[in-house]
C-alpha cells in the first residue's frame, strides 16, 4: 500500500464541507477563548487538548460501519436507563440536585450519555418498525423519549431534560407523526404549564421569572443577562475589534469562557462578526441537512435529522440566553464554549453524520 | 406486483420525510431570523444605548454587605456581636512590589511576622482580585499616620469594616463557633445551593459550631448599590440604592453564667459537660474543655498558631461535647437496670452473692469487680447505689446482646442525638449485626458481659449520655435537644420561637422508673458513691458515677493511679438530675484521667446545680486537687 493509498483510506470516511465547518468554527473558539482569557493561553491550549480527543472519536465513529450504530442503540440506551436509575437510587446529591454518580475511580453524569442514546433508541425503534408505522408506534418511541427525561427532570436538571426532549422530538416529528397530534400535544403542553409550573424548583422558576425583568436579580443570574448584554449591544455594527472587548477585559461579563462566550464575541466583532458566525452554524446545519436529506435508510435519515436539528437548537438557545430572549439555563455554544464534555458529544454525533453520509457512497458502489 | 407497492410505498415514504425535512429546514430559517432581528435591535438599533453604558459610563453593582446577626443567651447576654474597625488594605494587582511595600508600612502602623503570615495565605487563597488585609484593628493614630503619608502607597487603604467578636471567648468556642473568611469550597457551596449572589462583597461565612448551622439566618440579605463610575473607576453618583438586611439574632436556651461556672469548675481538668432542661429538651449549658480563641480563626488563623492548637496534646480544638466517644462504665447501670425490670429479667428484690469476681458458666476468666472480696448480698437497689460490677456482669448476660442494644437505643445509646450542631458523632452501641459487619466475627457471650458495665465495645458521648439521663429524668419522655430557642428577625419585629420537637414517650413503667431514681438520690446519699460531693445540697439530686478504663488491665493487675502516667489514668463520669422529684436540669460530666467521678466530676456537677437551682455562685474558685480516698467510683 502506498502513502497516497494510506492516506485515501484514511480520509475515506471524512466529509470535507462538514470538517471545513467545524474545524472553522473550532478555530473562532480558540481566538476567542484567548481573548476571554485575558490575552493567556491556558484556556485555549486546554481547549486544544479538548479538540485533539475529540476530533478523534469524530473519526473513530465516522469510521464505524451503520449496522454497527444500529447495533449499538439498544445497550446504550439501557446501559444509560440503568445509569439514570442509579442516580436516582445512589446518586451523590450536590446540594439538591442528584447527577452525578461515583463510580468509584470517577463520577460521571449519565443525562450526558442520554443526549446521543435517546434518538439512537429511537431512530433504532423506528427503523425495526419501518414496515407498519402506525400512532402506537409513535406513542412507543415517546415512551423511550419520556421515561429518561422524566429521571432527568427530577434530578434535577431542566436545561438537559429539554434539549433531550427537543432531539427525542425531532426523532418523532421526522418519523411522521400527525400533525394533529403534534397540535393536540401543543395545546395540552399550553394546559398543563401552570401543572409544571408548580412541579419546577424554586430556583428554576426565579430564572424564567427574572427572564421578564433581570433586574429583579440584579447581583444574580440577571446580572449575567444584564451585562451580557450591554456587551452584545455596545458591539455595535463592526465591533470593538479584537481583544479591546471593554465589557470583557474589565471583568463585568461573568462566565466568558462557558456560557457567555457569545458576548465576548459578539462584542469584539460586533453584527458582521455575528453574521459570519451565524453564517458558519448555518452551513455546518445546512450540510447535515444535505446528508439527512441523501441518506440510504430509515434510521440513518431520522439519526441524522435529528442530530442536526439538534445542534441547532444548542446553538439558538445559547445565544437566545445571552442576548436576553430565552432564560439562562446551562447550555454552552456548541464548539465554542471551553468544555471537553460538550465538545466530545457533539463530534460523536458529527461523526455519525459523516458514517452515515460515506458508507452510503461505499454502498452504492 | 407486490414488489411495485413496496416500491411506491419506500418513494411516498422517501415523499413525506423530504416534506418534513422542509419543514424542519424551515423551522431552523424561523429561529435564525429570531436572532437576527434580535441581534440587529441590540447591536444597530439599541447600539447607542447600551454603547453608553459600557463606554462612557459604566454602571457598577456594588454589594451592600448586611451586618451579621447576634447571638444572644437566654437571658439576653451577648455571646457574638459585631464591632467597628479600621483594617490597613492592599490591593495586590496594584502593588508592584509587596515585601518592599509591607516594610515600609511597617515603619508607619506595627505589622507583626504573624500578620505577614497571614497576609501570604490569604494571598495564596484569595478568589477575587479583592484588596487583602494586611493589619486589622488599627488604633486612631496608626490611623492618622497612615492617612498623612497614603500618597506614597498606591493601591494601600485603610477600610472600616465590622468585626466578629465572642465576648466568652473559649469558652463558647466549640458552642458558638467562628466565622471565617470565605475560601473556594465555601464558594463551590454557595454555588450550587444558588446563594453566591447574595454572597457577593461577603468576606466571611460560619466555619464551625452555630454560625455554621444557623449561617442562613445570621448572614442577612446583601442590599445592592447601582453607581455611575467613570473610566478610572471612581464613583461618579449612585442612581438607586436597595438597602441590605441584616441577618436575624438567634436566641438560645444556653445559660450564659451557667456555662461560665461550669467551665470554671473544670479548673486545668479536661472534659465535657452537657446540661439540658428534661422539660423541653433546651440545652442549658454546652462546654468543653480545654477550648481555643475563636477570634484566631476570624481573619484566617497564621501557621504557628495553628501548629501550636493542633498539635496540643490537650487537643483544644477537639469539641469533646459533641465528638468525644468515651466508654460509659458504671454510668450505664441505672439504663441497665431499667432494662432488666423492662424485659423482667431481674425482679428488684432478687439477689446475687457477689464474691468478687465473675465467670461465665464453663469459663475460669474472672471478670473482676472493682471492690476485692466482692459486696456480698446485693439486690438491684444497692447495686447502683454501690455500683457493683459483679451484679451487671451477670444482668448483662442473663439479658443477651439483643435485648441490651433494643433498650439502650431506645435512650439515643449509639445513635446522635440531632443537636443543632454540625458534625456529631454518634457514639457505638454494639450489637452482633455491628460485630460481624466491622470484624467479621460472631458475637461471644464473653463480649456481652463488659458491656453491662459501659465498657468493652460501647461508646458514648457526653452529649449522648446527658440526653439519655434527661430521658430518665423525665420518666421515659424525651425532646430533641436543641440550642436556639428563638429567631428574631431584623426586618419585622416577629419572633420565631422554634417549636419543641421530636417528643416522644418511651412509655415506660412508672414503679420501675421510680426504683431507679430512689436508688440514684441513693447514690449521693452517705453510703452513696458521690455523698461527698453532694452533702448538705439542700435539694436531692439523683445521680450516677463512672470510671471509663483508659488502659486495659491484665487479670492479675491491680489498678494503682500513683502508678500510672496521669495520661492513662481512668476518665471520670457523673450524670445527674436535680430536683430528684422534679427534676430542672439534667446533665452529664466527664473529667478527662480524673479518676473517681465522685470525686472530681460530681464536685462540678454540684457547682452547676448550686447556680441554676439556687442562684449560688461558687467562691473561692473550686480546687483542682483530687482526694484519693477509698471510693471506687
Amino acid at each position: 500500500m502506498t502513502r497516497r493509498q494510506l492516506w485515501l483510506r484514511f480520509i475515506a470516511h471524512i466529509d470535507p464541507p462538514l470538517l471545513l465547518g467545524i474545524v472553522l468554527l473550532m478555530t473562532v473558539s480558540l481566538m476567542v477563548l484567548h481573548s476571554a482569557d485575558n490575552g493567556g493561553w491556558g484556556r485555549p491550549l486546554n481547549q486544544s487538548f479538548n479538540i485533539v480527543v475529540a476530533l478523534t472519536c469524530m473519526w473513530i465513529v465516522a469510521n464505524l460501519p451503520l449496522h454497527y450504530l444500529m447495533r449499538i442503540a439498544l445497550p446504550i440506551y439501557i446501559f444509560g436507563m440503568m445509569l439514570l436509575i442509579g442516580v436516582a437510587l445512589f446518586g451523590d446529591i450536590s446540594h439538591g440536585a442528584r447527577r452525578w454518580l461515583n463510580i468509584g475511580v470517577a463520577t460521571i453524569q449519565p443525562s450526558e450519555l442520554m443526549k446521543m442514546g435517546v434518538p439512537l433508541m429511537m431512530a433504532w425503534y423506528f427503523e425495526k418498525n419501518e414496515a407498519s408505522l402506525t400512532l402506537k408506534n409513535h406513542f412507543i418511541a415517546a415512551l423511550l423519549l419520556l421515561m429518561p427525561v422524566a429521571l432527568i427532570v427530577r434530578q434535577p436538571d431542566l436545561g438537559t431534560a429539554i434539549l433531550i426532549s427537543a432531539s427525542g422530538f425531532y426523532v418523532l416529528f421526522l418519523a411522521g407523526l400527525s400533525w394533529r397530534v403534534i397540535g393536540i400535544l401543543l395545546v395540552a403542553a399550553l394546559a398543563s404549564a401552570p401543572v409544571l409550573w408548580s412541579m419546577l424548583h424554586d430556583y428554576q422558576r426565579h430564572r424564567i421569572l427574572m427572564l421578564f425583568d433581570p433586574s429583579q436579580d440584579a447581583l444574580g443570574k440577571g446580572y449575567h443577562t444584564i451585562q451580557g448584554m450591554i456587551a452584545v449591544g455596545s458591539g455595535g455594527i463592526v465591533g470593538k475589534g479584537y481583544l479591546n472587548g471593554t465589557q470583557t477585559h474589565l471583568d463585568f461579563l461573568p462566565e466568558r469562557t462557558t456560557d457567555f462566550i457569545f458576548a465576548v464575541y459578539s462584542e469584539e466583532f460586533g453584527l458582521l462578526g455575528n453574521l459570519m458566525l451565524l453564517g458558519l452554524y448555518s452551513f455546518v446545519v445546512g450540510r447535515g441537512f444535505m446528508i439527512t436529506a441523501n441518506a440510504s435508510t430509515y434510521f440513518t435519515r431520522l439519526m441524522a435529522g435529528s442530530i442536526t436539528l439538534t445542534f441547532a437548537t444548542y446553538a439558538f438557545v445559547n445565544i437566545g440566553m445571552v442576548i436576553g430572549i430565552l432564560p439562562v439555563v446551562g447550555v454552552p455554544l456548541p464548539l465554542i464554549s471551553y468544555g471537553g464534555t460538550s465538545m466530545l458529544t457533539l463530534l460523536l454525533g458529527f461523526g455519525m453524520l459523516m458514517s452515515i453520509e460515506t458508507h452510503k457512497k461505499l454502498v452504492k458502489t | 406486483m407486490k414488489k411495485y407497492v413496496e416500491l411506491k410505498n419506500q418513494q411516498r415514504e422517501i415523499f413525506h420525510f423530504k416534506l418534513r425535512l422542509a419543514t424542519s429546514i424551515g423551522f431552523i430559517l424561523v429561529l435564525l431570523g429570531i436572532l437576527l432581528a434580535r441581534l440587529v435591535y441590540l447591536q444597530a438599533v439599541r447600539h447607542d444605548y447600551y454603547q453608553t453604558l459600557a463606554e462612557s459610563n459604566r454602571i457598577s453593582l456594588v454589594p451592600i454587605v448586611p451586618n451579621r446577626g447576634l447571638i444572644l443567651d437566654r437571658n439576653g447576654v451577648v455571646l457574638a456581636h459585631n464591632y467597628s474597625g479600621y483594617t490597613l488594605e492592599i490591593n495586590s494587582g496594584k502593588t508592584a512590589n509587596l515585601e518592599k511595600t509591607i516594610d515600609e508600612l511597617s515603619t508607619l502602623v506595627n505589622i507583626t511576622q504573624k500578620d505577614r503570615k497571614r497576609f501570604k495565605k490569604l494571598l495564596t487563597e484569595r478568589r477575587n482580585s479583592d484588596t487583602l488585609m494586611i493589619r486589622n484593628r488599627l488604633t486612631d493614630e496608626e490611623v492618622a499616620r497612615f492617612a498623612a503619608q497614603q500618597y506614597r502607597f498606591p493601591g494601600v487603604e485603610i477600610k472600616a469594616r465590622l468585626f466578629r467578636n465572642y465576648p466568652y471567648g473559649e469558652k463558647t468556642a466549640h458552642l458558638i463557633g467562628y466565622i471565617g473568611r470565605i475560601n473556594q469550597t465555601d464558594v463551590n457551596q454557595l454555588e450550587e445551593n444558588e446563594l453566591a449572589a447574595n454572597y457577593r462583597g461577603s468576606d466571611y461565612i460560619g466555619k464551625t459550631g452555630l454560625e455554621q448551622r444557623y449561617e442562613n439566618e445570621l448572614h442577612g440579605t446583601t442590599g445592592v448599590e447601582q453607581v455611575e463610575i467613570d473610566s478610572g473607576g471612581r464613583v461618579v453618583r449612585m442612581l438607586s440604592r436597595t438597602p441590605p438586611a441584616s441577618g436575624n439574632t438567634l436566641v438560645l436556651s444556653i445559660d450564659a453564667k451557667l456555662q461560665d461556672i461550669a467551665e470554671q469548675s473544670f479548673g486545668n481538668h479536661r472534659g465535657a459537660l452537657v446540661a439540658i432542661d428534661p422539660n423541653n429538651g433546651e440545652m442549658l449549658a454546652f462546654v468543653s474543655k480545654p477550648g481555643y480563641d475563636p477570634s484566631l480563626f476570624v481573619d484566617g488563623i497564621d501557621s504557628q498558631s495553628w501548629d501550636e492548637l493542633n498539635n496540643s496534646p490537650d487537643v483544644p480544638l477537639n469539641n469533646r461535647a459533641l465528638r468525644g466517644q468515651y466508654p460509659a462504665g458504671s454510668t450505664v447501670k441505672p439504663f441497665m437496670a431499667l432494662a432488666g425490670l423492662y424485659y423482667k429479667i431481674r425482679s428488684p428484690e432478687r439477689t446475687i452473692s457477689d464474691p468478687g469476681y465473675f465467670n461465665l458458666p464453663g469459663s475460669s476468666h474472672q471478670y473482676r469487680d472493682w471492690k476485692k472480696g466482692g459486696h456480698g448480698i446485693v439486690d438491684m437497689f444497692k447495686s447502683i447505689v454501690i455500683s457493683c460490677d459483679t451484679y451487671y456482669y451477670g444482668l448483662a448476660t442473663e439479658m443477651g446482646i439483643d435485648n441490651i442494644f433494643n433498650f439502650l437505643s431506645r435512650f439515643g445509646f449509639g445513635k446522635k442525638t440531632g443537636i443543632d450542631l454540625e458534625g456529631e458523632t454518634s457514639g457505638l452501641l454494639p450489637s452482633q449485626e455491628w460485630k460481624m459487619k466491622r470484624y467479621r466475627e460472631k458475637w461471644y457471650a464473653g463480649d456481652t458481659v463488659s458491656v453491662g458495665i459501659g465498657q468493652g465495645y460501647s461508646l458514648v458521648t457526653p452529649m449522648q449520655l446527658a440526653y439519655a439521663t434527661a430521658v430518665l429524668a423525665n420518666n421515659g419522655i424525651g425532646y430533641k435537644p436543641h440550642l436556639v430557642r428563638e429567631i428574631r428577625s431584623s426586618r419585622n419585629s416577629e419572633n420565631r420561637l422554634l417549636e419543641i420537637n421530636g417528643k416522644f414517650d418511651l412509655k415506660l413503667n412508672p414503679a420501675d422508673v421510680d426504683l431507679i431514681k430512689r436508688a440514684m438520690v441513693a447514690v449521693t446519699q452517705p453510703g452513696g458513691t458521690a455523698a461527698q460531693a453532694s452533702a448538705n445540697a439542700g435539694y436531692p439530686i439523683a445521680g450516677k458515677t463512672g470510671t471509663a478504663q483508659v488502659i486495659g488491665m491484665k487479670q492479675d493487675e491491680k489498678y494503682d493511679a500513683s502508678k500510672i502516667n496521669e495520661r492513662h489514668r481512668d476518665h471520670a463520669w457523673f450524670i445527674a438530675f436535680a430536683p430528684a422529684e422534679q427534676p430542672k436540669i439534667a446533665l452529664a460530666v466527664l473529667v478527662e484521667n480524673g479518676g473517681h467521678g465522685g470525686s472530681t466530676a460530681a464536685p462540678i456537677a454540684r457547682k452547676v446545680f448550686d447556680y441554676y437551682l439556687l442562684g449560688k455562685i461558687p467562691t473561692p474558685l473550686p480546687d483542682t486537687e483530687e482526694n484519693e480516698d477509698d471510693q471506687h467510683d
